[in-house]
Order: structure tokens, then C-alpha cells, then sequence
């Protein structure tokens, strides 16, 4: 086992455990504080690949803006501990077996395909700072500009609905 | 054995490395702290310490033992485990950002196991992102400090701190943009290079002069991230007793204050690198004569210790101060018996005096300036970094484009 294979299995395992504990957990802070964990441990696994811009760009954009957004407005709203509610009807009919359906779909796509784990563990040129940027605006320009403008409506918004008791 | 050494030199090396850092920051900490007192005493006409030691030398030891011997109460109702991670948290993103700062350009004049060893422990092509991530993360060790204490005064200066830390983050992280654009990387070590492409102008090719709206923006933005005056009103004390920490005691308490003493010692690092020209001599590069400078400051400082030594009025101050004097003295006479050594320190030199300057100017500005009042703080964060950075940003932009792409 290489050490990039041992490193990749810590921060899947890591992944994993914080995505569990982000629902399994009954104060909504400490649901937080597991989505951090996951979304570091999704930027360690980008850093895995060579992806150096997009772990860093994930760190601060997920695991710093918005999250602390997220903690920022729990604290606000000084959330207390959730009631535990019991499995909806429709989750347990319905939820469980796509879940366990999608679970096998994944598994074995990835069982057939003939890429080892090895290979997606080599530090890729395609995901320098200079070819992302080359990507976003030059061949994707106006999508990425469009969503820009999607974000400045959204701010827009959130103005308009803060300032509504004013008038 | 040796085999093992040779092996695995990378990894030794870089342990070894991580561990003398940690030793040397927490020390400079320490001191950094008698310095602050020390200065923003002379500043208002006091003494500052002097009791423990001579000239108070020995006050950071007496802290330290201080704070690991106090009683640690845990308050009850906190949320344990928040209330835990926290501290640890802040110190660790303190810490870790050290790691990141390039401390000389060349590697050491010997190789060992057949390395070349570079001051700094890691040099990442990201590194100034990897910085801010780790200024992103650092958020949450005040915010669930407020949080997790289960008392007002600590969560209103949480969630003021937090509110501060995320609205200047804006403005620091665009006021650099200008600084990346002139360099065309995010490496530390290409920014520093970056400025000296005409050696012959020394202080004139710094950043600072192409980019002194960056920065002012930088340099405002950055107190204000590591919560110092002008800019501490997550600890007002008349108002908040003493903010996110009121709840810590004892050592939990250490580490928040280690953690803000480090940040003022990175952001002075990343002062000193992105405009001011990191290890650069200000000098023109021809004037060799200059390369003698660590000794003329480092040998009349040593002899002053020794003259202040012999007349202090402790004994324990007499026997002290004249052999920390000889010792100072005689670093500057090894650098100038060894022109080598003299070669290599230069580098540092350079970079540890800028940072000590910064590290002086956020201690002046503490026995100078009265805080900022809350929707003061915030209007001039919002309406006059931010558009100022972002204009720099354009400005430098198109400056480029039309003298052309280095």
C-alpha cells in the first residue's frame, strides 16, 4: 500500500464518518461542525489528485464562507438540541430501497470499470490554476458569467426582503 | 541505521524542521509579549515589567508557568466538546500557517544526507491560498468559543468577532489580487522574486510602490482579521468583559493568546513578503559594503547589554545581561570572520527586520489608536476596503495589459 492509497483511505474514512455523524447528530451546531469535516476531508482528497487551486478554492468557499454562514445563523438563532422524530412512512417504503438501489448501482459501475484505484491518485496537470482559468473564461465563459449574475439576483433579493419593513 | 536516515532524510528533515519552528515562534510569542508591554509602557510613561528578571526579561516564563498552574474551572451548562475544540483549534490554524511563510532564499551552505535545506518548512504552490484557507478555518475557533461558553458576553463577542473576521476576509483577499497578478503565482517565493527583477533599484522594486492601495487595504484588513486595535471590539472589555475568551481560564485561555500573538507574527511575515520585498536587501544590489549591516547593528547592541549589564542593581541582572551581551557581540563577530555565514544570513536578516518593524507598528498602534465603534467598523470595512481593493485590483490589471505580460 503506498502512502498516497493509506492517505486516501484516511480522508475517505473521514468523509464518510462526518457525513454519518451530520445526521446522526441532534444539536444542529455540531451538524456544522461534521459538514466542515466532510468538506475538508473532500479538499485533502483534491489535493490527493493535484488539484492543489480547487482544495484550496473548497477550503476557503465551502469550508470557511459558507459554513461559517451556516454556524454564524445557528448561533444567531441560539438553535437548541432537535427532537429525534421516528422514520416517515414515505422514507421507509420509498427512501430505503433507492437508497440501497443507487448504493449497488454505484458499486457496480465502479467493480466494472477498469481504472485502479492507483490511477486517479496521479497529480494531473488539467487541474492547474492556469487550465482552470483557461477553462472558465475562455470555452465557458458565459455560463460562468450567467451564474455570476444568478449570485448578484440572489443578493439582490436578499436586499429587497431585509429592507421590506422600511416602506 | 544510517540507511534509515538516508532514506527517509525528507521526512526526518521536515520533522526536525516543524519542531524548531514551533520552538522558535512560541518563544518569539513570549517575548513579543514583554515587548508589547514594554513598548506601549514607555508609550505612556511607565516602567512596564521589571521585576521578574532584569529589565523583566523572565516575566514571559513567569506567565507561562502561570497559566499552566491556575485552577481551570469548567463552567457549567458549556457544550464540552465545542467548548474543548475550540482553543485547541485557534492554535493549531495559528500555527500551521507558519509553515507556509519562506524564511531565507538560499538553502543551507551544507547539504544534509545528500538534501538541500531550505528555511520554511513547506513550499506550496498555492501558498498565499493555503493561507487564506487556513484564515478562513480560523473563524471557528472564536466563533464556537462564543458559542460553546453558555454566557452572553462571550456569545455577542463571538458572533461580533466572527461577523468582523468575515467581512474583512473580502478585502484581504482581494487586496493581495494585485500583488498575484504582478508575480503570476500564488508561490511565496515567486512573489519575493518577483521584485527582484531590477536589483540595481533595491527598495524602489518593491510591490509597495506599484501597489500602496493594495497594501493599505491589506495591511487594514489583516489587523482587523487578527482582532487587534483598532479593530479588538470582540474584546471590548467596557463592554463584553473580555469577549469570546471570558469563559477560559488557565491554559485554554494560553492558547487563544498564543494563537492572536502567531497571526500577528504571519500577517507581519506576509507584510513583509508581498510589498516589501520579503528577503530583498532595500539597498541596490552593487552596494556589497551593505552585507556588513547584521554586524554594525548586532555588535554596538551587544557591547550596550554588556555596559547596562555591569551597572544593573541585581546581582542576578550583573551575572545575565553582560553574558547575553557577549553572546550578541559575538554573532556579530562571527558574521564578520566568516564571510559565508555572513552571505547566508543576509536573507533573513532582511526578512526578520521587516518583520520585526510590522510587529512594532501593531504594538504602537495598540498604545495609540482608540478602537473602532461597531457600524463604524462595519461601514468602512464594506464601503471603503472593499471597492478600494477591487479598484486596485482593476487598475493593476489594466496596467498590465497594456505595458504587457512580463
Amino acid at each position: 500500500m503506498t502512502p498516497q492509497l493509506a492517505i486516501f483511505f484516511v480522508l475517505a474514512a473521514l468523509a464518510v464518518l462526518g457525513a454519518l455523524s451530520l445526521i446522526l447528530q441532534r444539536h444542529p451546531i455540531h451538524s456544522a461542525l461534521s459538514l466542515i469535516v466532510v468538506m475538508i476531508a473532500l479538499a485533502g482528497l483534491y489535493l490527493l489528485m493535484g488539484a492543489e487551486f480547487v482544495a484550496a478554492v473548497q477550503i476557503i468557499v465551502y469550508g470557511g464562507a459558507i459554513m461559517v454562514l451556516f454556524v454564524f445563523v445557528i448561533m444567531l438563532l441560539n438553535a437548541g438540541v432537535e427532537e429525534r422524530t421516528n422514520v416517515s412512512k414515505l422514507a421507509g417504503i420509498a427512501g430505503i430501497p433507492l437508497a440501497v438501489a443507487l448504493l449497488g448501482f454505484l458499486a457496480v459501475v465502479i467493480a466494472r470499470s477498469n481504472a485502479s484505484a492507483e490511477a486517479g491518485l496521479q497529480s494531473g496537470t488539467l487541474a492547474s490554476t492556469k487550465e482552470i482559468s483557461m477553462m472558465l473564461f475562455r470555452e465557458f465563459v458565459y455560463p460562468f458569467e450567467l451564474t455570476s449574475f444568478l449570485i448578484l439576483v440572489a443578493i439582490l433579493g436578499a436586499i429587497v426582503l431585509a429592507q421590506r419593513e422600511k416602506s | 541505521m544510517n540507511a534509515f536516515l538516508a532514506a527517509n532524510a525528507t521526512i526526518i528533515i521536515s520533522l526536525v524542521k516543524i519542531a524548531l519552528l514551533l520552538f522558535i515562534v512560541l518563544t518569539v510569542n513570549a517575548y513579543l509579549t514583554w515587548f508589547e508591554r514594554k513598548v506601549v509602557a514607555h508609550m505612556q510613561s511607565r516602567w512596564g515589567p521589571h521585576r521578574v528578571g532584569p529589565h523583566g526579561l523572565l516575566q514571559p516564563l513567569a506567565d507561562g508557568a502561570k497559566f499552566l498552574l491556575k485552577e481551570d474551572p469548567t463552567p457549567a451548562g458549556v457544550d464540552k466538546f465545542t467548548y474543548f475544540l475550540a482553543p485547541l483549534m485557534a492554535l493549531a490554524l495559528a500555527l500551521t500557517s507558519i509553515a507556509i511563510i519562506p524564511f531565507g532564499p538560499d538553502p543551507l551552505p551544507w547539504t544534509i544526507w545528500g538534501q538541500k535545506v531550505y528555511l520554511g518548512i513547506a513550499n506550496l504552490n498555492i501558498g498565499i491560498l493555503a493561507l487564506f484557507a487556513i484564515t478562513a478555518l480560523s473563524v471557528y475557533g472564536v466563533a464556537l468559543a462564543g458559542w460553546s461558553s453558555n454566557s452572553k458576553y462571550p456569545l455577542l463577542g463571538g458572533l461580533r468577532s466572527s461577523a468582523q473576521m468575515v467581512s474583512y476576509e473580502l478585502a484581504l483577499t482581494m487586496s493581495v489580487v494585485g500583488v498575484l497578478l504582478l508575480a503570476g503565482s500564488f508561490n511565496l517565493r515567486d512573489i519575493i522574486n518577483a521584485q527582484a527583477h531590477h536589483p540595481e533599484l533595491g527598495i524602489l522594486g518593491w510591490n509597495v510602490w506599484p501597489q500602496i492601495l493594495g497594501f493599505f487595504c491589506f495591511f487594514v484588513a489583516a489587523v482587523a482579521e487578527t482582532n487587534r486595535v483598532p479593530f479588538d471590539l470582540p474584546e471590548a472589555e467596557s463592554e463584553l468583559v473580555a469577549g469570546f475568551h471570558t469563559e477560559y481560564a488557565s491554559f485554554k485561555f494560553a492558547m487563544f493568546f498564543i494563537a492572536e500573538y502567531t497571526s500577528m507574527i504571519t500577517v507581519s511575515c506576509l507584510c513583509a513578503i508581498m510589498f516589501f520585498g520579503g528577503w530583498l536587501s532595500p539597498f541596490p544590489a552593487s552596494w556589497t559594503f551593505t552585507h556588513y549591516l547584521p554586524s554594525v547593528i548586532l555588535i554596538p547592541f551587544g557591547l550596550w547589554v554588556i555596559w547596562d549589564g555591569i551597572r544593573y542593581e541585581t546581582i542576578f541582572g550583573r551575572i545575565i545581561l553582560p553574558g547575553l551581551g557577549t553572546a550578541i557581540t559575538a554573532i556579530g563577530a562571527v558574521l564578520i570572520l566568516f564571510p559565508p555565514v555572513n552571505e547566508f544570513i543576509q536573507g533573513p536578516f532582511w526578512l526578520l527586520a521587516k518583520i520585526f518593524v510590522f510587529l512594532f507598528v501593531y504594538v504602537w498602534m495598540r498604545g495609540t489608536l482608540p478602537r473602532f465603534r461597531y457600524d463604524q467598523l462595519m461601514s468602512f470595512g464594506w464601503k471603503l476596503l472593499l471597492p478600494v481593493s477591487i479598484a486596485n485590483v482593476v487598475i493593476t490589471a489594466f496596467v498590465i495589459l497594456i505595458r504587457g505580460v512580463k
